[in-house]
Parts: C-alpha cells; structure tokens; sequence
C-alpha cells in the first residue's frame, strides 16, 4: 500500500475534480429543484382548502419516511421498466434528490413562513396592503430570514447526500476517488483526501450559515 | 362616520360579539373599556374588516364593511390602526415601516413618502431615529412610530387596540400624548384602553363592554360620576383602586 504520498494525490486532481463537478451540479440542480418543488409544496401545506393541505402533507410524511437511497433504486431501475428506455444514473440520482429534498425544504419553508407573527399580516392588511402584498413585502422576507439557516443546513446535508449516486454508477467526487484508488491501489490516500475534502466544504459552509444567521437575526 | 349595528360573531358555540350598536362621529373620541375577554378587540377589528362577522352591518364613511363586493384594502388604506404589540416590521428601517403603505397602496414616489415619514417622525418626537430598526427602539418608541406609520396615510379614523398595555409604566405616557394630540387635532378615534386618565382627558364617550355586550355607552363624564350598570361600577372600582 505504500506511505502517504502527495505528489501522487497531485496527478490524481484532473480526474478527481471531474468528479467535483458531477457532484456540485448534483448539489446545485438538487438544492433549484428542491426548494421550487418544496415551495409549492409549502404554499400548498398552509391552503386553506383542507384537500390540499391534506395532499401536500401526506408528500411531505411519505418521503420523509423512506430512505434517499430507495428513491434512487426506483428512479434508476423501476422507472426505466415502466418507460421502456433506461435513464441516465444522474439524471435519475437527481429526480430522485429533488423528489426528496422537496420534502424536507417544504417544511423548513412552512416553520419559516409560521414562525412570522400573525399580527405582522394583520399590521400589512390594515394598512391597506392586499395579502398578496403582505406576504411579499411584509411575511416573506421575515420567513426568509429566519428560515436561511436551516436551509443552508439542509443543502449541505443534500451535498454530502449526492455520495449516494456511487451505487447507481455515476462518477461523483467520492466515486472518481474510489475508482482512481483501487486502481492504483491507493485506497487510503484516496479516502483521507475524500474525508478532507468534504469536511473543510462543510465546515466554510457551516460558518457560513452561522454568520449569515448572526447578520440577518431580526 | 363609523356604525356598528347589531353586530354579533360566533367562534364555534362561543359568542364573542351580541348585537353590539354604537356609532362613531367624525371628529369624535371614544374609549372602549371592559374585562378581558370582553370582545373590545374583536369589536374594533370588525371595524377595517381585520375580523369577519356572522350578523349585523358595520360602515365606514358609508361604505359596508361586511359587503363582499366592499374593495377591503381601500378601505382599510383610509383607516388607520395601532395594535398592542406595535408590529413594526422588524426587517425593514423606520422610515420603510411609514412608507411601504403609502408607496404599495397610496402609490406616492418614493421622496414624497420618505417626506412624509420625516415630518410625521418629527410630530411623534422621534426625528432622529428615521434610519434606525425596530429591534433598536424602546418600546414607547415603537409604538409612536405605528401610529405615524398609520397617519402616513392621512386616514379619516384611528382604530387603537390596547395601544398601551405592552409598554413600561414610564412609557406609557409619551405614546398618551401622542394620542392626545390627535384628539385634539380633530382626529376620529375608537381606543380600547384601560386608561381611565386619558378617557377622562379626551374621550368624549366610553363604551363599557362585558361578554360580548355593550353594557353602556355614555358620555365620559356621565360613565364615570354615576356608571349605570353593576358591571361597570364594579370594572371601574377594581381598575381605579390604585
């Protein structure tokens, strides 16, 4: 197996950034389709019209109470039977993400939009604001605030999450590494940079939210 | 300028409001008082329609509140309110609190609104504070800039809901005078309170309210030589002990 050797890890960089990309696409289509979903979901989750809630709510149980990696299995190897043509393992990783994340942003846009006051919607309308206009200028961007954090939780969750997509054979950062270390036969570089990676990623993004939730505390 | 007849509103079994009458002139000052849980607050919010109710008609400048076809925001642009816990809108700096109604809804530019906050600052005491955030001001302070944020525009009543019961004790007074400048200036004014003091000073009538019913509405003078009811006498002995 050798000793730790850096110049090794250096020639790897190429292949190992290709990977990266695959796995911050994932992160970034991931996080776009998951918070649009999430927020219908969300607006549908507080309708007034009980059917509707209802529905929105039974979305957010259900995907909730079973694994991502599930999810991935059936958009990989169930959709592809009923469509008759197989699906491309990102592309059927990331329906899967989105499908899940819809679930979990949907709740923290929902404790987000709940956690506004009442009385700052009554103050909007009886201003003579219309609702639509208080909860755009008034409910949102308090929502907003209080919500960041979680969100950005949330998204780093999904990015360390898209690791998954190695069993469905797409070459995320995690998988070029394992590949390009059982190729060489240097499996512990490959996985004490991988642990390292991610951790300084998660750790900036982390700080991240921490700081933006001190600069945004109303 | 303000009638409420025969209003009645049921939550489920419980009626909070039976058949409440009384009326608002222009001009006038009038104080609602009576036991929490009363249905003072509920009565004033059936007044800009913040509040739906089961019966009876409320109008305002002669337009039905309760009427489906009644524009509700218009209405409500034209009145203004003052709520106990102030909500100021936290994010946005006090002179975005006093102009985000009048550019939404009065559709003024931008500069005439920002005018119009700085004078109203200036007329509620508080001119230095324009750029200043909610979370940065006493309570007192939050309070006085509502009520300038509810006459940015220029309405023809003021609804206030417990404008007082928030505030520290040494507060209490400047967010008074306030209101008894508007008084004075001719302002048309309903105030829930239990400020006996500033009943007496302005309010030209007092409605006593206990379960829903306006127990007795009469002039501020007569209500608290002689209250008719037992209820009021006894509300008014319990309120004025100290």
């Amino acid at each position: 197996m050798g000793g730790f050797d850096f110049a090794y890890l250096a020639a790897a960089l190429p292949l190992l950034w290709e990977g990266m990309q695959v796995t911050l696409l994932l992160t970034l289509f991931g996080i776009i389709g998951g918070l649009t979903l999430g927020a219908v979901l969300a607006v549908l989750r507080l309708s007034r019209t009980r059917p509707v809630a209802l529905a929105a709510a039974a979305y957010v149980t259900f995907f909730r109470s079973i694994p991502i990696l599930l999810g991935l299995f059936w958009f990989y190897f169930l959709v592809p039977i009923w469509l008759g043509r197989p699906i491309d393992g990102f592309y059927a990783a990331l329906a899967g993400f989105v499908l899940f994340e819809a679930a979990y942003f949907c709740e923290i846009i929902r404790a987000g939009i709940q956690s506004v006051r009442h009385g700052q919607v009554l103050a909007g309308l009886a201003s003579g604001l219309t609702y639509r206009q208080t909860m755009r200028s008034v409910v949102l961007p308090q929502a907003l605030r209080n919500m960041l954090p979680v969100l950005l939780t949330q998204s780093i969750n999904l990015f360390k999450g898209t690791s998954l997509v190695y069993i469905v054979g797409v070459r995320d950062f995690l998988t070029a590494a394992d590949v390009i270390g059982a190729r060489d036969n240097r499996i512990v570089e490959m996985y004490a940079l991988v642990a390292i990676v991610y951790f300084l990623i998660c750790f900036a993004a982390s700080l991240l939210a921490r700081r933006l939730q001190r600069r945004y505390a109303i | 300028m303000i009638e409420i007849e025969h209003l009645s509103k049921w939550y489920g079994d419980f009626r909070v409001l039976a058949d409440c009458t009384t009326a608002v002139a222009k001009g006038e000052v009038v104080v609602v008082c009576g036991p929490s849980g009363s249905g003072k607050s509920t009565l004033i919010k059936c007044v800009n329609g913040l509040e739906p109710f089961d019966e009876g008609r409320v109008t305002v400048d002669g337009i039905a509140v309760g009427d489906r076809r009644t524009d509700l925001p218009r209405l409500r642009a034209r009145i203004g309110m003052v709520f106990q816990n102030f909500e100021l809108y936290p994010h946005m700096s006090v002179t975005e609190n006093i102009c985000l109604a009048q550019i939404k809804v009065l559709k003024r530019g931008r500069s005439e609104a920002v005018a119009r906050a700085r004078a109203l600052l200036q007329r509620v005491g508080l001119a230095d504070h324009a750029g200043k955030f909610p979370g940065n001001l006493s309570g007192g302070q939050q309070q006085r800039v509502a009520i300038a944020r509810a006459l940015a525009m220029d309405p023809i009543a003021m609804l206030f809901d417990e404008p007082t019961s928030a505030l520290d004790p040494e507060m209490i007074n400047e967010v008074l005078d306030v209101m008894v400048g508007l008084a004075e200036d001719g302002m048309t004014m309903i105030v829930v309170t239990h400020e006996m003091g500033f009943a007496r000073k302005v309010a030209g009538r007092v409605v006593f309210m206990d379960e829903g019913r306006i127990v007795e509405d009469a002039p501020t003078n007569e209500f608290f030589a002689a209250p008719r009811s037992d209820r009021a006498r006894l509300f008014l002995s319990k309120i004025l002990q100290h």
